[in-house]
């Protein structure tokens, strides 16, 4: 016979079906009997975050970093608002996730219950899907299908909103082996008329152009996409999103591109005959002005896998819809079949015009100075940590100068909030990294204003012993704030000063970390290195650095991509 | 240009919420919109007017294929099609209004459907354009109310729109 189990051991049930080895949340009246039924085993491990916010980030830093669907749990009412930055931030950035709500009972949906805010209204449009689970017999199929929607097609978070009474009434318990919906069809397969199209325009190209997006990480491209780009020997560049798709420190690089793009690779944008998008989606902070854009001719051609994305901000030529690995594998398979290449005369005056954009040396900055340059700490934390980190960061200067000065050569090590611009992100990011690569080396760049914004979560890292390692790059400022203040508000600095900021140092001292303070460039090197030592400590690093750096070159607001300010 | 958008969607509570939802988050306009569950009650037939450019609509549809609930989505303006719409309305019928109102209901084919010592209320069916006219037609101080359902479409001949 069949046991009956609640809706709360149904729950955990489906977790362990499939396979979530942590999931991050915070206790509440709406979800006890789920957090009553997860005490009672041990193969779903739960963290204990400090704010709901913190619980959504750490799961999704923990899915960038793993390739695996990230789940949260928070309660009714204010545990899913406090929530909605998190699942918002993830949306934006396609990031699988499971995020599990209580709601009041169904008897009092609709009564303005004590904790009760409609939950699938709130976060309809900052989900790929939300459910609300009214009937306990839905339960098992509908996580089933939550984690199906997730981290299938385009990813993002999927919401299964279930009341307290469904948690606790039975039912029988069989977990669906697979899910089958008459609405969602994903495609993954790209059409073979249209790659046959592409890889004739690739051959045809006398200026050509790889750009590659976040989509290359998600449907993990990054080998087909490095053998691509070296057997066309095309210049290569990636978004924000898209760091680590393709190795930085390969001589096809031409580093990130847009509004605070390298020189080179946002001039190869906006001069190049063919265009490759792979996994990218022309948004105004990449390609800035799409009228600007198209001022030059060029033929595009892009993959992505979802539909929408293409034709939205620019007209393309050869859309086509499929998984980027999947595409690349086909692209890649046609293209050697083939007698004909790419016209290396031409190729070769491409790549000479690529130099001599790039010796403009964009990114450089003032090595010798006393104070010290925010640029310089990164460049440090990559020579100490020999590229091999997870980079998580915040929102600001402080982020763009880790994109532009971290070399990533792998995918999956650059944790960032690209879509939204999250404030807050890094720290509980970094997290959910460090749970998913327990032996990883885990740095969160921030700045003093990006870090006070989930401050909380340094007690949650003593709680589980997380060693992370927090870079603050702290010029007493919201520099990107105080720079667009600086370019275009007749230096008015309006609220981008914070008086009476923490001491860093006792601050994480006193949540039993280790701090630092390090106010030399000369000891910049040093630090890294004892910090990085310190192998099972938290160490909170305070830079105090030059307070007028500035993020170059800059695309402003609304121009286009060759239209930016130097140093 | 406008567009007559046809699609089939689960019809589960909140289905609706989430294509008006679409339309407002990404400042799409709607000029109508009818639902209503069809011959398999799971499915909801759902018609939309909006009036864009093509590349907007291209979006639209995209954006409405998007929805996980929905499944089938078609520009019905994309070839040939019907499309009707219910009206409604209340007059003010006295005296000799009486015998001219009842004259033009017929001219337009609608009926009189409730009769009142001082008014009628009519039905009448049609392409949008047609219950315009109507309108047009009557004495506007006569009308006390006028309801209209929006668009509905099907396409011509063989062309149709199953799950």
């Amino acid at each position: 016979m069949n046991t009956e189990l609640t809706g709360a051991e149904i729950t955990i049930r489906c977790l362990q079906e499939e396979g979530v080895d942590y999931i991050f949340g915070y206790p509440g009246g709406a979800v006890l009997y789920i957090y009553d039924e997860l005490f009672k085993q041990d193969k779903v491990k739960h963290v204990l975050v400090r704010h709901e916010q913190a619980a959504v980030h750490a799961a999704d830093g923990y899915a960038r970093s793993s390739n695996k669907v990230g789940v949260a749990l928070v309660t009714s009412g204010p545990g899913v608002t406090n929530a909605v930055t998190g699942i918002a931030t993830a949306y934006m950035d396609s990031i699988p996730l499971v995020i599990i709500s209580g709601q009041v009972p169904t008897h009092a949906i609709g009564l303005d219950a004590f904790q009760e805010v409609d939950t699938v209204g709130i976060t309809r449009p900052c989900v790929k899907h939300n459910f609300l689970v009214k009937n306990i017999t839905e339960l098992a199929t509908t996580i089933k299908k939550a984690f199906y929607i997730a981290s299938t097609g385009r990813p993002g978070p999927v919401l299964v909103d279930i009341p307290k009474d469904v948690s606790q009434q039975k039912t029988a318990f069989a977990y669906p082996e697979s899910v089958v919906m008459r609405s969602y069809h994903p495609v993954t397969k790209g059409h073979s008329g249209q790659i046959k199209k592409a890889a004739q325009l690739i051959l045809d190209a006398k200026r050509p152009m790889i750009y590659a997006g976040g989509g290359v990480i998600l449907s993990d491209a990054a080998m087909q996409l490095t053998e691509l780009v070296r057997m066309l020997g095309f210049p290569c560049t990636n978004t924000l999103m898209g760091l680590g798709g393709f190795p930085a420190t390969d001589k096809h690089s031409v580093g990130m591109l847009g509004m605070h793009g390298t020189y080179e690779a946002n001039m190869a944008m906006q001069h190049c005959d063919v265009l490759i998008a792979i996994g990218a989606r022309f948004d105004d902070r990449v390609i800035g002005s799409p009228k600007h854009f198209s001022n030059e001719e060029r033929k595009i051609i892009h993959i992505d896998i979802d539909p929408s994305s293409i034709s939205k901000r620019v007209k393309v030529d050869v859309p086509i819809v499929g998984s980027v690995s999947e595409v690349l594998v086909e692209l890649i398979k046609l293209l050697k079949t083939r007698k004909e290449k790419p016209d290396q005369i031409a190729l070769k005056a491409w790549w000479t015009q690529v130099d001599l954009w790039r010796a403009r040396d964009c990114l450089k900055y003032d090595r010798a100075s006393t104070i010290i340059k925010p640029q310089m700490v990164v460049e440090k934390l990559y020579q100490v940590t020999k590229g091999n980190a997870f980079i998580t960061s915040d929102v600001g200067q402080h982020q763009m100068w880790a994109a532009q000065f971290y070399k990533f050569d792998k995918p999956r090590r650059w944790i960032n909030s690209g879509g939204l611009g999250t404030m807050g992100f890094g720290l509980p990011a970094a997290m959910g990294v460090q749970f998913a690569n327990p032996r990883g080396s885990v740095a969160c760049v921030t700045g003093e204003a990006s870090i006070q914004m989930c401050i909380q979560e340094l007690s949650t890292c003593k709680q589980y012993g997380l060693p992370l390692k927090i870079i603050n790059l702290n010029n007493r400022y919201m520099g990107m704030v105080r720079q667009w203040q600086e370019f275009f508000h007749g230096n008015r600095y309006a609220e981008s000063y914070m008086n009476a900021l923490p001491d860093f140092v006792k601050l994480a001292e006193s949540y039993g970390h280790v701090g630092m303070k390090i106010e030399q460039p000369g000891d910049i090197e040093g630090a890294l290195k004892e910090a990085f030592k310190l192998k099972d400590r938290l160490v909170f690093m305070d830079f105090i650095t030059d307070q007028t750096e500035n993020v170059f070159p800059m695309i402003p607001g609304g121009k286009g991509l060759s239209e930016m300010i130097l140093v | 240009m406008r567009h007559i958008i046809s699609l089939l969607m689960e019809n589960e509570a909140g289905a609706l919420s989430r294509v008006a939802g679409l339309f407002s988050a990404r400042g799409y306009n709607i000029e109508s919109l009818t639902v209503a569950p069809t011959e398999d009650p799971t499915l909801s037939r759902m018609t939309l007017v909006t009036v864009d450019s093509d590349d907007v609509v291209e979006q639209i549809t995209k954006q409405l294929n998007k929805l996980i609930e929905v499944v089938k989505v078609v520009d019905l303006s994309d070839g040939v099609h019907i499309e009707r719409e219910l009206m409604l309305v209340k007059v003010r019928a006295v005296d000799k209004d009486r015998e001219e109102i009842k004259r033009m209901v017929d001219i337009f084919r609608g009926r009189i459907i409730d009769v009142t010592d001082t008014s009628y209320t009519i039905e009448l069916t049609g392409t949008g354009s047609k219950l315009d006219a109507f309108l047009d037609t009557i004495e506007r101080s006569t009308i006390l109310e006028t309801v209209r359902t929006g668009a509905s479409g099907i396409g011509r001949g063989e062309r149709i729109l199953k799950a």
